[in-house]
């Protein structure tokens, strides 16, 4: 029917059979990812002798935090057995920080070559892409040899300036891109207004990067917290960040594995990240589409 | 007296392309010029250039006496007004006009009068304290010409101030901007591509094109007598007819010959001596052709025929097919023409121009 004689006002929604097929996918791919989780949700909640039972879909019969409790301050990492909190701290001292410097710089970076446009900053700004996609596990080595010579290796500033290092590049394109659309009269007002690097900088662009700071601060939160290897490399035994104590707890055996405070350790170690997500979704999705589409 | 911008030798050159080379252009003190020209003609640039905005490849800028060739854009004694506004979007508009004052760490109170009387001459008092987001157009506009107006420059920059704006605000913007040159006496240098906004705004009109100025003169004289065919055919709307001929002797005087007329051009006023078997090019505007009655009786009146009217209002505007030519004339809309009548028109050599063959030189 090209045409209704009594068409009128918004048009009728039909409930077709392609959008049957498409909310039966999602649901399906929603229920293949989110089965995992409960798995683990469940499991955390049982005591052992339920869990070796064997059915580990099933709901708990008995409720416990008990597994929460040891994961936290109990569970033993090789001699000590301190729990995973000694993790968190250590993570939150890596994180914040070098999500701070990452971002400064990138911005700074984005800033500089977006509108002051300095000779030859484009081929700096390729040299530096071309890092990123050069795998990191390269780097490994020689990083160690030049941390240990400045006397960072094993230390928390120098766990802090690896990640600053390679969370460079994708900050750098992030803000480059991002400024690249902020109409050039902005500066030249700007200028003419008797703006100089940093004046420009801090008093007009950055309170202009809301959006793509966010964006920002979601990408080097979760990618640092998730982070194992550089933490088990550089940051020293003081120092070793959540993800490298869960794998050592998970790994600690002694006698039966305990299902239970696994699963809740890990749960614990993927909340801070689990809440980045669920608090700022909206947001996150458009930092992968900031990061990946625009060139 | 000593000019208040002057541009000496100026070359501007992105990459190896040269887009102006060998500028020269003097501005006197409260003079209002006008920079006209089409698109990519280098207006921007220039003016970019007087603010320090770009670097120049070659040549000297002078303000006020002083070489500000290397001088920062704040150290040159200018306000500036972008077309797209550029106002800073997460400042209000009181902070917007203060930014400047603030940045270079004025006194408080001095500030606050600067700022009270620019917002008392642009009528923004009562949007002091909103974002740019939410004014209109016409509003933002005379913000971003607070915000160069509380700096008390000695020049002022406009580059198309009004031209995202619509028509009926344009008009009164540009009202307001004349009113206010009128009232400060600021060297003022506004850049527009619309021709109407340069005569009615400008003291002087430079006419521009690819890089150079084709000529610099009062509205008038670029009016009436366009120095060559670029400027005869861009100032002017509906655009100056063109014919292309020679000159022949004819009746003890010189006549033009071509495209099947031929005009008597007694009382043209050359320039230069003018020969018979010149090539020429000869330009009239549409405003300038005695045309039905008007044309009776005199000297060298032809007849063209009419293709179609073009009513606008307050004239229309009349094509004819006339010899093998075509042109367009302007005649009050007291009478209706139609497709096809027989009209008597005539040249008034006082009124028109004549170009040398190539275009480049009025004779
Ligand atoms: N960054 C640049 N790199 C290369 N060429 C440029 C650059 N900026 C301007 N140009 C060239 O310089 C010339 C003049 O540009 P300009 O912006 O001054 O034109 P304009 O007269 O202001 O035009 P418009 O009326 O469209 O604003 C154009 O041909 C343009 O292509
Ligand atoms: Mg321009």
């Amino acid at each position: 029917m090209s045409h209704q004689e009594n068409a009128r006002g918004p048009k009728p929604k039909r409930l077709t059979s392609s959008r049957i097929g498409i909310y039966a996918f999602l649901v399906i791919a929603a229920a293949f990812f989110l089965l995992p989780f409960y798995v683990m949700v469940v499991t955390s909640l049982k005591g052992m002798p339920e869990i070796l039972k064997g059915n580990i879909f099933a709901l708990p019969e008995k409720p416990t935090f008990e597994p929460w409790v040891i994961a936290w301050a109990k569970a033993c990492t090789g001699v000590n057995c301190d729990g995973i909190r000694v993790g968190v701290i250590n993570s939150f001292k890596i994180m914040i920080p070098s999500t701070f410097v990452s971002i400064l710089l990138g911005a700074i970076n984005g800033y500089a070559l977006s509108f002051w446009r300095p000779k030859g900053g484009n081929v700096i700004f390729a040299i530096l892409l071309l890092g990123a996609f050069i795998p990191y596990q390269v780097y490994l080595y020689p990083l160690v040899r030049m941390l240990s010579q400045v006397g960072l290796y094993n230390t928390l500033p120098g766990i802090i300036a690896v990640h600053t290092i390679f969370g460079l590049p994708v900050m750098t394109l992030l803000f480059r891109n991002y400024y690249v659309a902020v109409p050039i009269d902005l500066f030249k007002a700007a200028r003419v207004d008797g703006g100089g690097f940093w004046t420009i900088f801090f008093r007009l662009m950055i309170p202009m990067s809301g959006p793509i700071l966010v964006v920002a601060a979601i990408l080097q939160v979760t990618g640092i917290w998730n982070d194992f290897l550089f933490g088990l490399i550089f940051a020293g035994r003081d120092n070793l960040p959540m993800t490298v104590e869960l794998n050592n707890i998970v790994n600690t055996t002694t006698g039966t594995k305990a299902y239970d405070v696994n699963m809740a350790a890990t749960i614990l170690t993927a909340m801070v990240p689990l809440i980045v997500y669920f608090v700022s979704g909206r947001w996150f999705v458009r930092g992968i589409a900031a990061g990946a589409v625009k060139g | 007296m000593e000019p208040s911008v002057s541009i000496r030798d100026l070359r501007i050159s992105y990459g190896a392309l040269d887009v102006m080379r060998d500028l020269q252009l003097d501005i006197q003190p409260g003079e209002f010029l006008v920079l006209l020209g089409p698109s990519g003609c280098g207006k921007s640039t220039l003016l970019n250039a007087i603010a320090g905005l770009i670097d120049v490849s070659d040549g000297e800028v002078w303000i006020s006496g002083k070489n500000v060739t290397w001088a920062e854009p704040k150290d040159r004694g200018i306000g500036m007004v972008f077309q797209s506004y550029a106002l800073y979007p997460q400042m209000s508009v009181e902070r917007n006009l203060s930014f400047g004052l603030r940045v270079s760490g004025h006194p408080k109170d001095d500030i606050a009068k600067r700022v009270a009387r620019a917002a008392e001459i642009l009528q923004i008092e009562p949007l002091l304290k909103r974002k740019p987001s939410h004014l209109s157009g016409g509003q933002r506009q005379r913000v971003a010409i607070g915000r160069a107006l509380v700096r008390d420059a000695q020049v002022y920059l406009f580059d198309e101030p009004l031209s995202n704006l619509d028509a009926k605000l344009r008009v009164d913007l540009r009202v307001e901007i004349k009113r206010l040159h009128q009232r400060l006496e600021n060297t003022m240098v506004y850049v527009t591509h619309d021709q109407i906004e340069a005569l009615t705004l400008a003291d002087r009109i430079a006419v521009m094109q690819g890089g150079a100025i084709q000529q610099l003169d009062d509205p008038l004289t670029i009016y009436n007598r366009p120095k060559n065919l670029f400027v005869a055919g861009f100032i002017g709307s509906p655009a100056m007819n063109f014919f292309h001929g020679a000159l022949v002797e004819a009746g003890g005087g010189l006549a033009f010959k071509g495209q099947g007329l031929e005009v008597p051009v007694d009382g043209y006023e050359t320039s230069g001596p003018l020969a018979a078997g010149q090539k020429v090019i000869l330009g009239v505007r549409p405003e300038h052709v005695p045309f039905a009655e008007a044309a009776a009786g005199r000297p060298g009146a032809v007849e063209g025929r009419v293709e179609l009217e073009e009513p606008m209002g307050a004239d229309s505007l009349v094509w004819l097919a006339l010899g093998e030519g075509q042109m367009s004339v302007r005649c009050s809309s007291g009478k209706r023409y139609h497709p096809g009548d027989r009209v008597p028109l005539a040249f008034d050599m006082t009124r028109a121009s004549l170009f040398d063959a190539d275009g480049q030189h009025r004779l």
